[in-house]
């Protein structure tokens, strides 16, 4: 068997089907946040791979960027999380039910 | 082929060997610098000067009974002192520690004396792995299911990411000079013009302070402050657990001292080399290099014996106001130079 | 080996995602996923991009999760409770679209017609530089902005009200 960059491709499927499944199914904010994590990772492997297929560095560079975004994201959801588990004193999402405090 | 197998894996053991050596010296350098630092005489009685210590504490550790506490989260728990001695072991392959670009074994050319020659990302491999030591403190401390390995957990984890910062410009500004990410090329890059401590010396201090913070010894090792939280985030650990955290503290400090040399007092090279050549050289810069990380280990622990311990808020000061505005610095001064042609 | 290397990989982030997404212990999920990132990691490697490869341990792994970890101690984060009310038709909903995002992109991709593989481009660090502060030089820019804007909106989330 040689690997190709399609069987990345298809790994990076699973991966953001396993993720999307967590961002669906679980109550708990962080395995929400981590279920996109996954998702982000598996977008970023299908970019690599592709990206690999055509021969250019673009897709590289561009992964560069989504991990950065991710930072940006993972900073500003984990304190989301902070401030709403002072609140409520859980982070069950299904708790938060509410429109305003 | 084999040639080039056989000689990786003598290098790999010839390094794990001497890693694990030199762990044993430091702590018997430890012992007797301290003792000599406090005027009193140290431990001298195993062995001439007192030599066999380290193994008599070896086997002392080994036999001593192995307490599992009731309430920790058992895998976490067995897992940290692990995470901790393997990612201080694997850290070492990038250094290059010696010149045999010209020494041919077995009719296969040695290559530099580096581990894993072939690695492009270098310095960024050593990095990206000597940011996962801070898993096998954080869960060291939470998995111990105690208030005070919890606290000595949070409180290094916070101190390693702190400071990693300034660590990491202060490396920006070596790696922009020599324009390479590999070791090897920063050594003879600094062999071909000057040690990188001359131009660069804001970062050399930047980046050693921030490695002692790093290896979390004094006067920043806020994780195991005795006098506060009795021992840290390895305060439930006893017998060869508790031995990995303190082989893995000491091989930190010698990955630590190598990169200092590396990055900043030339590596392996040394004033006249180009009298040498062949084996002669190897020999030559690898006694170089031994001797310039000897005096850097000695550093550490005649800083250890010197200063007294920061205060929480006076380290997290130190690196954000002092270190990060300094490094940066460092780096522009760096990007200017270089643009000026003064480097 | 190359091939012994891609399952390897595939099977272990496979596996260590599932456990990443299901395990009720959050500490767990969190470590798990560094094992997945890790094998996404070694996936980058595999396809020559050896700079985010390291770029990635680096920031997801040595960033990005501790701050996860950092969260779930401080927290305190409980495992998660059986639901009192459990919800069985959301969930099977739920369960049915992510196979479906699953089943349907494999189909989707196994359907498509594969490039010929381009030249080798090596990912070294060199390359990238070059396109960062080159064509991408906006993007480049534009993406420390973005940062600010997150640290300084976190600081604002959680800073206690005097």
């Amino acid at each position: 068997m040689t690997v190709t960059p399609m069987h990345f491709v298809i790994f990076a499927a699973v991966l953001f089907a396993i993720g999307a499944a967590g961002v669906l199914l679980r109550r708990s904010g962080i395995s929400i946040l981590l279920g996109i994590e996954l998702m982000l990772n598996a977008a970023n492997l299908a970019l690599v791979a592709f990206g690999r297929m055509h021969g250019t560095l673009d897709a590289q560079v561009f992964v560069f960027f989504v991990m950065a975004v991710a930072a940006a994201e993972v900073a500003v959801g984990l304190a989301l999380l902070v401030a709403i588990f002072r609140k409520l004193h859980s982070i069950d999402v299904d708790r938060l039910n509410v429109l305003r405090w | 082929m084999w040639a080039s197998v056989v000689v990786t894996a003598t290098k790999l053991v010839v390094v794990a060997g001497s890693i694990l050596t030199g762990v044993a010296i430091m702590e018997w350098v430890e012992r007797r610098g301290a003792a000599f630092i406090q005027d009193r005489l140290g431990p001298n009685r195993v062995g001439p000067l007192g030599l066999f210590q380290p193994i008599v504490d070896a086997i002392k550790l080994l036999f001593k009974e192995d307490v599992t506490p009731t309430n920790v989260n058992k895998g976490l728990y067995y897992l940290a002192p692990m995470i901790s001695v393997f990612v201080a072991m694997v850290t070492f392959i990038v250094i290059p520690f010696g010149a045999g670009n010209d020494v041919t074994i077995f009719g296969a050319p040695l290559g530099g004396l580096i581990v894993a020659p072939d690695l492009g990302v270098g310095i960024l491999y050593l990095l990206a792995l000597s940011a996962l030591g801070v898993y096998g403190i954080v869960l060291a401390g939470w998995s111990s299911n105690n208030k005070y390995s919890l606290l000595g957990g949070l409180r290094s984890s916070a101190q390693l990411i702190s400071y990693e910062l300034s660590m990491t410009l202060a490396v920006l500004g070596v790696l922009l000079a020599t324009g390479s990410l590999r070791l090897d090329d920063v050594v003879s890059h600094q062999a071909a013009h000057v040690w990188n401590f001359i131009p660069q010396f804001v970062g050399f201090i930047v980046f050693t302070t921030a490695v002692f913070a790093e290896t979390n010894r004094l006067p920043f090792d806020l994780a195991e402050a005795e006098t506060e939280l009795v021992a840290g985030y390895h305060v439930e650990y006893s017998s060869m657990k508790f031995a990995a955290f303190l082989m893995s503290e000491y091989m930190n400090m010698i990955t630590a001292s190598a990169l200092i040399v590396t990055l900043f007092f030339g590596g392996w090279s040394f004033p006249g080399m180009g009298r040498f050549s062949g084996w002669p050289l190897l020999i030559a810069s690898v006694v170089a290099f031994v001797a310039k990380l000897a005096f850097f280990l000695w550093l550490f622990v005649w800083v250890r014996w010197s200063l007294p311990r920061f205060r929480y808020d006076q380290l997290m000061r130190l690196g954000w106001k002092g270190l990060l505005p300094l490094a940066t610095l460092n780096l522009v001064w760096v990007g200017v130079a270089m643009a000026m042609r003064w480097l | 080996m190359a091939a012994a290397v891609f399952l390897v990989v595939v099977v272990v982030g496979i596996v260590s995602a599932v456990v990443a997404m299901s395990h009720r212990s959050p500490v767990v999920n969190v470590l798990s996923l560094v094992v997945t990132l890790f094998c996404v990691a070694a996936s980058y490697a595999l396809l020559g991009a050896e700079f985010l490869a390291a770029a990635q341990i680096l920031i997801y792994a040595g960033a990005i999760l501790v701050l996860f970890l950092f969260v779930v101690m401080l927290l305190n984060a409980p495992e998660e409770q059986r639901p009192k009310e459990p919800r069985p038709f959301q969930r099977a909903v739920g369960l049915l679209l992510a196979l479906l995002a699953g089943v349907g992109g494999v189909a989707v991709l196994i359907g498509i017609e594969v490039v010929a593989p381009a030249a080798r481009v090596s990912g070294d660090a060199r390359a990238i530089g070059r396109l960062l502060v080159g064509p991408y030089i906006f993007a480049f820019e534009f993406i420390s902005v973005v940062l600010l804007a997150a640290l300084v909106g976190a600081l604002v989330l959680v800073k206690r009200k005097h």
